[in-house]
């Protein structure tokens, strides 16, 4: 844990980019982030704040005070399990999972997500299984999980393995669907779109995905 | 009313028994679920973490699909959709496709490209919404042939059928599952944790964390003397009974708790065969009449403190 936290703690104007919270509440319903009152609910209701380096009422003075590269380079965002517990509780309607997303959108495009953890691992990876097969099979994923981040730890799930595949609930194969070229005409139309952040760079893809 | 069904990824393999029980369960009560045909993943929580607008192109590829298999002449059609991810993917999709015009373009030309049309003519349905609202706990109750009596039931509903699109249930706490299960003759346990996170994804990828909110979950159920807790949801299913095992090694514990899928619950009580509900499929075998948990004393009802 002490690890995730060796960050900077100091932070200089300098450092600072003032357009990040309009980056940020560019997003569909994301204005609402302009108005947070700082009153700490979504930290309260949110399952792993005790274990995250920022607490989700951190990262929004953080992204509001313009703090890019802590918010996106934190484990916040990558803990953040989509319960929205602090969506449905913030007085001012602030969609505090919707930020989480767009914040991991940023680090993944820039490339500064924290390294060989397991949650960004498992998003890209995803992300690819979805682009060439159109479904995804969860025994894969876990894999190149594991593979990519704690290889070792892979025999410590063989038991796992052996039960589900004994009650054949492990999918050995993939199912991809029929008409992958409509999936794929479909997606590739959407290849240059962002929506956050669009207007301050040229798109990149980046390298894992592509 | 039309519906059609979409079982999405997890149904087709870890979560398989959820879409045995849940057919059968249909079966028995006369309801039709055709499958989208050619459907795609929904996106899940991962795909948003990379592209918003695919994950809603994904989604909206789906409706396109669907309202192809609408009745001709029906105003609109149901997708049930029981994995909890799929039905928060989807019912978000469908929500901001009809809020932002901008990104609803964007999604239309997406489609345009792949010769397919979306109307917004699709509502997303769980079947819990589909159980209580359509088809009433009075007729499910009328097919209860063995009735769950004597056994304690906890229903965890987990966040993502809830929150925060979901109008036919509370948000903090849902009552449609008790509902079922009261209804299948079970005893309904008090437990607070029914829409707490059990750790999602990251039980899997992030064990150190997410292992705790599952462990959480099962102590107190285990505590309150369940014998069974039903889900909705095939990670959070996943979540509490195979690494049941892992928990126990790592907090020194001796969880032995059956958590199965609330259509495996209707289906035992309406008398269908145990291969169609996937029942072997369960790694903690569904508790028989003898091994049911004593009676608790009064200290563990109601208010009770939750312990971590």
């Amino acid at each position: 844990m002490e690890k995730w936290q060796a960050w900077e703690k100091i932070s200089f104007a300098s450092g600072v980019d003032p357009d990040f919270s309009e980056e940020i509440a560019s997003i569909p319903g994301g204005e609402q982030v302009l108005h947070c009152i700082q009153c700490g609910t979504c930290s309260g209701m949110c399952p792993l704040s005790p274990y995250m380096d920022y607490m989700p009422r951190q990262i929004i003075a953080m992204i509001r005070a313009g703090l890019r590269g802590e918010v996106l380079s934190s484990y916040t965002t990558w803990l953040c399990a989509s319960c929205y517990a602090c969506s449905v509780a913030c007085p001012k309607e602030i969609r505090v999972t919707d930020i989480m997303y767009a914040a991991k959108r940023l680090a993944i495009r820039e490339g500064i997500h924290p390294r060989r953890f397991p949650t960004p691992v498992l998003a890209q990876a995803f992300f690819k299984e979805i682009e060439t097969c159109g479904r995804s099979t969860e025994s894969h994923l876990l894999m190149q999980v594991l593979l990519q981040t704690q290889p070792l730890k892979i025999f410590k799930q063989t038991r796992l393995g052996w039960n589900l595949l004994r009650t054949g609930r492990m999918a050995v194969r993939r199912d991809p669907i029929a008409r992958k070229g409509e999936l794929r005409r479909m997606l590739k139309a959407l290849e240059k779109e962002y929506m956050v952040g669009g207007k301050r760079q040229a798109p990149v893809v980046p390298e894992e995905v592509s | 009313m039309s519906y059609v069904y979409y079982p999405g990824c997890s149904l087709k393999s870890t979560g398989r028994a959820y879409d045995e029980s849940l057919l059968a369960v249909c079966r028995q009560l006369d309801l039709l679920l055709p499958p989208i045909e050619d459907w795609n993943c929904c996106g899940a929580t991962a795909y948003m973490a990379i592209s918003e607008l695919k994950a809603f192109a994904l989604c909206a590829r789906n409706f396109a699909l669907a309202e192809k298999q609408m009745e001709t002449g029906a105003a609109s059609v149901d997708i049930v959709a029981p994995c909890a991810a799929c039905y928060l993917g989807l019912n978000k999709a469908a929500h901001y496709l009809d809020d932002y015009p901008a990104l609803r373009q964007k999604v239309t030309a997406a489609l345009d490209a792949a010769s397919l049309q979306y109307n917004q003519r699709v509502r997303i349905r769980h079947p819990l919404d589909l159980f209580i609202h359509d088809i009433g706990k009075e007729k499910i109750a009328a097919q209860v042939r063995r009735p769950l009596s004597g056994m304690r039931v906890a229903c965890y509903y987990g966040c993502q059928i809830v929150r925060p699109y979901a109008d036919f249930d509370d948000q903090q706490d849902p009552t449609s599952m008790d509902a079922i299960m009261a209804a299948l003759g079970a005893e309904v346990v008090d437990w607070p944790l029914k829409t707490r996170c059990c750790g999602g994804a990251l039980t899997g990828t992030v064990p150190d964390v997410g292992q705790r909110l599952s462990h959480l979950l099962l102590n107190e159920a285990q505590r309150r003397h369940c014998d069974l807790v039903v889900t909705a949801c095939p990670l959070c299913q996943l979540n509490l009974e195979c690494y049941q095992a892992q928990l126990n090694r790592r907090f020194d514990t001796t969880l032995h708790i059956a958590v199965a899928y609330f259509t495996q619950a209707m289906g035992v009580a309406m008398g269908v065969a145990d291969r169609d509900l996937g029942l072997a499929r369960l790694f903690v075998p569904w508790p028989s009449v003898r091994t049911l948990a004593p009676a608790p004393g009064p200290a563990m009802e109601g208010g009770a403190h939750v312990q971590g």
